[in-house]
């Protein structure tokens, strides 16, 4: 029994907190630009790409190929928010819905033309095997994933709390026209946050490379799950999301180990709904 | 390529393919309307509108997924146009009574069955004793539907079920599965999944050590795109299966057939594509005979179907219908086991390419 409930607490960690760093880049955004990124989980499929292309093609192994997929899914947010996003900023409220989710199924179907919808693992990462700690079998990978998974999002915070250009994120996150009055560029702001947003699941999608299946719809139950948590920890906030994380990965495991497997998105999805029924602006939210 | 082989002239063993075209109907071509259904039921029934309403075709084949064909061919059968499913393997999809449906390939009973009947061999010639079974299965219509048939064999022939296990397809963890699994300890796993659960299940079955005696498994382990994934992470695992590459040895018109394959896409052919292969004949030789697309004279021809097993490219008697269900009847499978990364036939015994590697080697023990 002992060991059981310690594997499945471990396992919960693990996936919780590779959830937690997909959603935190989903939460900035949103708190930011009140936008919700429906493309977040294509954003980590393309992740996921470049760390399976650099591996196969650079020889370089996913925990190398980190920089590169922040750096490229940074360049991608921007981009994405200059020349999309942007253009809707001040339009209907439907056109800011819909854009995102337009982007969404461009970039899974562009993914499935370029790539075609086989699907790849990445073989033979350096980060491999399994150590057993007593009772507890802990899949290397997964660890190192989740470890990085917890200090990027520790690193998010503290560029939050701690740099000029962070405070201005929270500036603008807080209030926009009193950050303009104190004169942010909000403009560049955005694009900042939404290719910091994007980097961070270019990250996750990294990590999650080392151990998981690649293909061009990976994102789909991935982007669900982090709109959940997000909304779970507060719209916005970035501890909000990680504690969320970590709580939907202990809700997902346990709930399917100890209850049943079938229901147990239906657990995570009910968790949500008690949650915001209680505490409509969620966890930590304001 | 079937239909290629239909509309051209082959000197292939196979109905239509040594003459071009439909004799019977002056020749005639088949032509192919291409409808994606992206996997989605709800795409199913629209497509399947689509293609009869708009481009006014004459037959339909094929989808992937049992949930798929299930709206497709209500959508068809309301439409009155009549259906060859040589892909699916559901099977209420034939005990619904429908008038314009028809499935060549074996269903998920006979496969379920096979799975214990081969238990019972393993017992009687291999002297390898299994009493515990466990069954993992996804919840959509094609995993939940073999977990019933597994459950109700498993009683008729005696194993214990220890697990029952019934999970969301496209997961994106399941650690909680393989602990309850590892927890249990049965002899045996039979696994129904699609290729996402396959690939992510193999991973996590080797990450947390689970060791049953034999895995026997369906549909997403013998999808093209697992072993290529999963190389070698694969092997010692058994699947259902309606065709192996190695059956050529035994009837040379499955070489032969793979050889124009392998030309024209570059891949041997795969379980599935063999699977697609047969219902364009089975329908082309059934308009031929009928004389004419007119639906209800296809519908008489098809019943009137008797294919002998040397043309079709698996291990059965031929197709013939059963004239309630519109099973064909002599659709069987057999279990292939994954060695060295290839699917080799090994159970009937008697007619398996290489021998069973039974007990399944433990994760730890191998390279």
């Amino acid at each position: 029994m002992g060991g059981d409930l310690l594997q499945q607490v471990v396992n919960s960690f693990l996936i919780g907190s590779v959830y937690a760093l997909v959603a935190i880049g989903l939460t900035l955004i949103w708190g930011v630009m009140n936008i919700v990124n429906f493309a977040h989980g294509e954003f980590l499929m393309i992740g996921m790409f470049i760390a399976f292309w650099s591996y196969t093609l650079l020889h370089l192994d996913p925990i190398l190929s980190i920089p590169i997929c922040a750096a490229v899914l940074f360049i991608l947010g921007a981009a994405s928010y200059r020349f999309i996003v942007s253009k809707v900023m001040t339009g209907p409220i439907l056109a800011q819905l819909v854009v995102t989710f337009g982007l969404s199924i461009f970039l899974a179907n562009l993914a499935v033309l370029l790539w075609t919808p086989d699907f790849r693992l990445i073989e033979k990462p350096l980060l491999n095997g399994t150590w057993t700690l007593g009772n507890v079998q802990l899949s290397i990978p997964k660890f190192v994933a989740s470890l990085g998974s917890v200090l990027v999002s520790a690193g998010i915070l503290l560029f939050l709390r701690k740099t000029k250009t962070g405070k201005a994120i929270l500036a603008v996150e807080m209030n926009r026209e009193s950050a303009l009055l104190v004169g942010i560029n909000t403009e560049r702001i955005n694009a900042l946050s939404f290719g910091v947003g994007a980097a961070l699941v270019g990250i996750a999608g990294a990590f999650l490379s080392m151990y998981y299946y690649i293909y061009p719809q990976v994102g789909g139950l991935f982007g669900l799950i982090s709109f959940c948590i997000v909304a779970l920890g507060g719209f916005g906030s970035i501890e909000g999301a990680f504690i969320a994380g970590i709580l939907v990965g202990f809700v997902q495991t346990l709930g399917g180990y100890y209850f049943d497997p079938a229901y147990k998105y239906a657990l995570v999805f009910l968790v949500y709904l008690i949650t915001v029924w209680i505490r409509p602006q969620g966890l930590l939210g304001w | 390529m079937a239909v290629e082989i239909i509309n051209g002239k082959y000197d292939l063993n196979l109905p239509l393919a040594k003459t071009e075209g439909l004799p019977d109907l002056g020749g005639a071509k088949i032509e192919m309307v291409w409808a994606d259904t992206k996997g989605e039921p709800k795409n199913g029934q629209a497509e399947a509108e689509r293609v009869v309403t708009q481009d006014g075709v004459v037959g339909v084949i094929g989808a992937y997924q049992s949930s798929v064909t299930k709206t497709a061919s209500q959508a068809t059968e309301r439409l009155r146009v009549p259906y060859v499913c040589s892909d699916s393997s559901s099977p209420t999809l034939t005990e619904r009574g429908l008038k314009y449906f028809f499935r060549v390939s074996p269903h998920d009973g006979i496969f379920a069955h096979d799975q214990f009947n081969f238990l019972k061999d393993l017992e009687r010639i291999k002297k390898q004793k299994v009493q515990s079974v466990a069954l993992l299965y996804e919840n959509t219509e094609f995993g939940s539907n073999v977990g019933k048939q597994e459950q109700k064999y498993a009683q008729e022939y005696g194993y214990k079920v220890v697990e029952d296990i019934s999970y969301t397809a496209n997961a994106t963890d399941v650690t909680s599965e393989v602990g309850r699994l590892i927890k249990t300890n049965p002899d045996v796993l039979m696994h129904a999944s699609y290729i996402t659960d396959a690939i992510l299940f193999t991973k996590t079955f080797k990450e947390m050590g689970f060791n049953p005696k034999g895995m026997l498994t369906m549909a997403g382990y013998i999808e093209p795109g697992y072993l290529p994934a999963v190389k070698a992470d694969g092997d010692y695992i058994i699947v259902r299966s309606t065709f192996a590459l190695d059956l050529a040895k035994s009837k040379p018109l499955v070489g032969k057939v793979n050889e124009l394959f392998k030309k024209k896409y570059g891949i041997d052919m795969s379980e599935n594509a063999a699977r697609s292969f047969t219902a364009p004949f089975v329908f082309a030789d059934a308009i031929n005979r009928a004389k004419t697309t007119e639906p209800e004279a296809v519908v008489k021809a098809l019943h009137d179907t008797n294919i002998p097993g040397d043309q079709v490219i698996y291990p059965w008697k031929g197709v013939k219908f059963d004239p309630q269900s519109n099973q064909n009847i002599y659709a069987t499978g057999t279990l292939v086991q994954i060695q060295n990364q290839q699917y080799v036939t090994v159970w009937p015994f008697e007619s398996a390419a290489k021998d069973l590697v039974w007990p399944f080697p433990a994760w730890k023990s191998r390279k």
